[in-house]
């Protein structure tokens, strides 16, 4: 008997340790939902970390065309590049990052969409990105979706893109994963002959060292993605800084450099409409 | 028992020779198949240097990825085994309460939720809820959601253990602790739950590592779990998925295979001390005297079949 | 709610749920006999084979299993099923999921084993059965149906796991498909519940009945 109660007196250590550790975890996300809305010190901005070309966290470092154009915003807002907090921003959590004040601002492929302005504000867009098709360099049989019909193209398990392909060519033969990366693997190993997705995101694989020479975007856009900033809804005033700030990147040519820097090795140029005209802030 | 000389008899010259000939053609094709898988590996560019030096050259790869990933892995795990054991010990009780509503209740919450899918759980928590609720930072609503399923889930299963630990023991130890006047629940309390519950504990570890390998599942909401982090994330930073999931695998395979040891070694040990103390043997054969009801891990002998449930991926 | 039905094929992703549960199950039990067998005979190099088969995929994620079957089996080793990906994807997953339960099929036949009494192999060997002979006619009818219990989870486990097959099948199976429809329309509580419901009429009569059989199927001792 008085075994097991010592066991049970250790099991209930255990949990109080275990609750306690969690708990300094609960603290330390606390405080980051509310630094959000301070402003004063530094910016918390939400991005991409598991995206090449546009953002990528790779050890500690940021890299990617929306951290260079991030930056550059934050910059203008009066933020130095240490005062920048990233934060990732998965797609399913855009809405609630910025509602909740975890962030101020998010450059993570985000699409300006009515739906969206129902819950956010966008300032921007600040890139006018399509759905295209990534294939091997040496392939020249592939030129858009029309000549997809009966070759093998991979794509991410029930995203628009699939859908969309499969829509408008029945005869595709079509393979899901659960992440592009996958997708790239199989285009690499010649298992699969096309990737479809936006074409930025297609050519930021396209432009990693390890895949350097061997893969292309097609170039032959086939819907629009317009990229915004996303903030809080109704804040006028702040998306009227991004606006004003992504208007200077595009003349003073920085725009140009994080496009190319980002996204250009492998010959990739932004499809018609870029650079574009931001929308009025409302 | 132990199944070797048990099953077969001690083989002739004629049955070593066939014994032989049997240990060779297993090791070839066992070699060949490595060969193959070799060859292929390297005629599809996967054993290149460059996708695997970042291991050895980049502590990154391990410092940011692979490492927090396995933390997060064993955080989520550890923080729903002792949820789950909360949970289960209630459920557990619940369905052995006396009272016929709160037997009802607990019946239909255990059964509901071993019946769901532990991955459509955690969709439906975390896109249906967490991901929304704006009393949770972003990095925590996807640990909730994994918590919270895996909590349910092996929650309710340990449910199941608690309750066929307690219906194994003798009814005599029941019957003793009413006989001197404690109340059902205190006799559940007192004397047939902290038996069931070291009789549970091999079975208990065992689910750990269900635990460990559900929280893989955590991919599918993106809680920065060894898989998210050391697969998906490391593959699509340095453009070497296939290598990063092999290595992932290795991790996992390494730390279950030695959570499957422990318990296999905490099993018998239990054994032993048993048998030394002389007390009621609830590992004995079935058909044997007292040995009525077999809990699911004993009458099981062998070496570690403690991971015996396979809802995991 | 009634919008859901009748704009995409739910019970249509059930129905292949269906079929991948049944395709498995008689995989996994096949493979699981074969590994069981493998684990307790006389040649020390199929024991050795028949352990390192159950480790190794009993400590692996499915998840990965079922990546690598389409990443590593058929792009890199070229063992492709079927021409269509979509065939050849929902091959692998019948497979990958016969393997891995298999792994628990093998310890669940193995713990059946072990409950028969030892006189019961003794008896066996002593009439000068061969080990093929005495697994075939004593042992295994026997350790069948000790091993019920933990065949029937494995079964239940089986089903729910078909959930993951979603990572290389896409939308075709009900994760995937509950996954398509969230990314569509948003969350919806009333959906997550039909697709949960849909689980447990499933499973739940699986489990009702394999308590009811275990009980009836006991060998008498």
């Amino acid at each position: 008997m008085k075994s097991t109660r010592t066991g049970l007196a250790a099991a209930a250590a255990v949990l109080a340790l275990t609750v306690s550790a969690c708990g300094s975890d609960d603290g330390g996300g606390g405080d980051a939902g509310s630094g959000g809305d301070g402003g004063g010190d530094s910016i918390r901005i939400g991005i991409k970390f598991d995206q090449p070309g546009l953002g990528l966290k790779q050890g500690e470092e940021y890299t990617g065309m929306d951290v260079d154009i991030a930056t550059y915003v934050a910059g203008e807002l009066g933020y130095s590049e240490d005062q920048i907090e990233w934060v990732q921003a998965p797609s399913a959590q855009r809405e609630n990052l910025i509602a909740t004040d975890q962030v101020r601002l998010i450059f993570a492929t985000y699409s300006i969409t009515d739906e969206r302005k129902e819950q956010v504000s966008f300032a921007g867009p600040y890139f006018i990105a399509g759905q295209d098709l990534l294939v091997r360099s040496d392939d020249d049989s592939i030129t858009g979706p029309d000549s997809l019909d009966g070759k093998s193209l991979c794509s991410v398990t029930g995203s628009t893109s699939a859908q969309n392909v499969q829509e408008e060519v029945p005869g595709v033969n079509l393979q899901e994963f659960g992440t592009y990366s996958e997708c790239v693997a199989a285009l690499q190993s010649g298992a699969i002959d096309a990737l479809t997705t936006d074409d930025t995101i297609l050519a930021g694989y396209a432009a990693q060292p390890q895949y350097e020479g061997q893969l292309k975007v097609v170039g032959n856009t086939f819907s629009e993605e317009r990229y915004g900033v996303g903030l809080k809804k109704g804040d006028t005033e702040l998306c009227q800084q991004v606006t004003d700030a992504i208007n200077q990147m595009f003349e003073d040519g920085s725009w140009q450099a994080a496009v190319d820097d980002n996204l250009g090795q492998a010959g990739y140029q932004p499809g018609a409409g870029n650079p574009p005209t931001p929308d009025e802030c409302a | 028992m132990s199944a070797e000389n048990v099953l077969f008899d001690a083989p002739g010259p004629r049955a070593r020779l066939r014994h032989n000939i049997l240990t060779v053609v297993g090791v070839v094709l066992l070699a060949a198949i490595l060969w193959v898988v070799y060859r292929r590996m390297a005629e599809a560019n996967q054993l290149e240097p460059y996708l695997w030096q970042p291991y050895v050259t980049d502590a990154a790869v391990w410092t940011s990825y692979i490492l927090p990933g396995l933390q997060a892995t064993l955080e989520a795990a550890a923080i729903s085994m002792v949820l789950a054991g909360v949970y289960g010990l209630v459920f557990g009780m619940g369905r052995l309460s006396e009272h016929r509503p709160i037997r009802w209740v607990s019946s239909v919450v255990v059964e509901f939720f071993r019946s769901v899918p532990v991955l459509l759980m955690m969709v439906f928590f975390f896109y249906g809820y967490f991901a929304r609720a704006d009393w949770l930072s972003s990095t925590m609503a996807p640990l909730a959601a994994v918590v919270l399923g895996l909590t349910l889930y092996n929650g309710s299963v340990i449910a199941e253990l608690v309750r066929s630990g307690v219906h194994s023991l003798p009814k005599g130890q029941a019957e003793a602790g009413l006989s001197i006047g404690l109340t059902p629940t205190q006799t559940l309390r007192s004397i047939q739950l902290p038996q069931a519950l070291r009789a549970m504990l091999p079975a208990l570890i065992g689910q750990l590592v269900v635990v460990l390998k559900d929280t893989a599942l955590g991919t599918v909401v993106l809680y920065p779990e060894l898989l998210t982090q050391g697969g998906r994330t490391l593959g699509s930073a340095y453009g070497n998925v296939i290598p990063a999931y092999i290595v992932v695998a290795v991790i996992f395979i390494v730390i279950n295979y030695a959570l499957t040891v422990v318990a296999g070694r905490v099993e018998s040990r239990m054994k032993r001390k048993r048998r030394s103390a002389g007390g009621p043997q609830t590992n004995a054969m079935p058909g044997a005297p007292g040995g009525e009801g077999t809990m699911e891990s004993s009458g099981v002998g062998g070496d570690n079949v403690q991971n015996i449930d396979a809802t995991s991926r | 709610m009634g919008d859901f039905f009748s704009n995409y094929d739910i019970l249509g992703a059930f129905w292949v749920t269906v079929q991948l549960s049944v395709l498995s199950a008689i995989g996994a039990l096949v493979i699981g006999t074969v590994v069981a067998v493998l684990r307790i005979s006389p040649v020390g190099v199929l024991r050795l084979i028949g352990s390192l088969y159950v480790n190794l995929i009993r400590n692996t994620p499915l998840t990965l299993l079922m990546v690598s079957s389409i990443l590593g089996l058929t792009f890199i080793l070229g063992l492709q099923i079927s021409e269509q990906n979509t065939r050849n994807a929902y091959w692998w997953a019948v497979i990958m999921l016969s393997v891995y339960h298999a792994a628990f099929v093998c310890e669940a036949i193995r713990s059946g084993v072990n409950t028969i009494p030892a006189g019961q192999a003794e008896a066996a060997r002593s009439i000068g059965l061969t080990f093929g002979q005495s697994m075939r006619e004593v042992l295994l009818p026997q350790a069948f149906r000790g091993a019920i219990a933990p065949l029937g989870s494995t079964l239940i486990a089986l089903i729910k796991n078909t959930t993951v097959a979603a990572v290389i099948l896409g939308t075709a199976e009900a994760a995937g498909l509950l996954a398509q429809i969230t990314e569509n329309e948003g969350a919806s509580l009333p959906l997550f519940f039909v697709f949960a419901l849909g689980f447990v009429v499933l499973t739940l009569p699986i489990g009702i009945g394999i308590t009811n059989l275990s009980r009836r199927l006991a060998v008498k001792r």
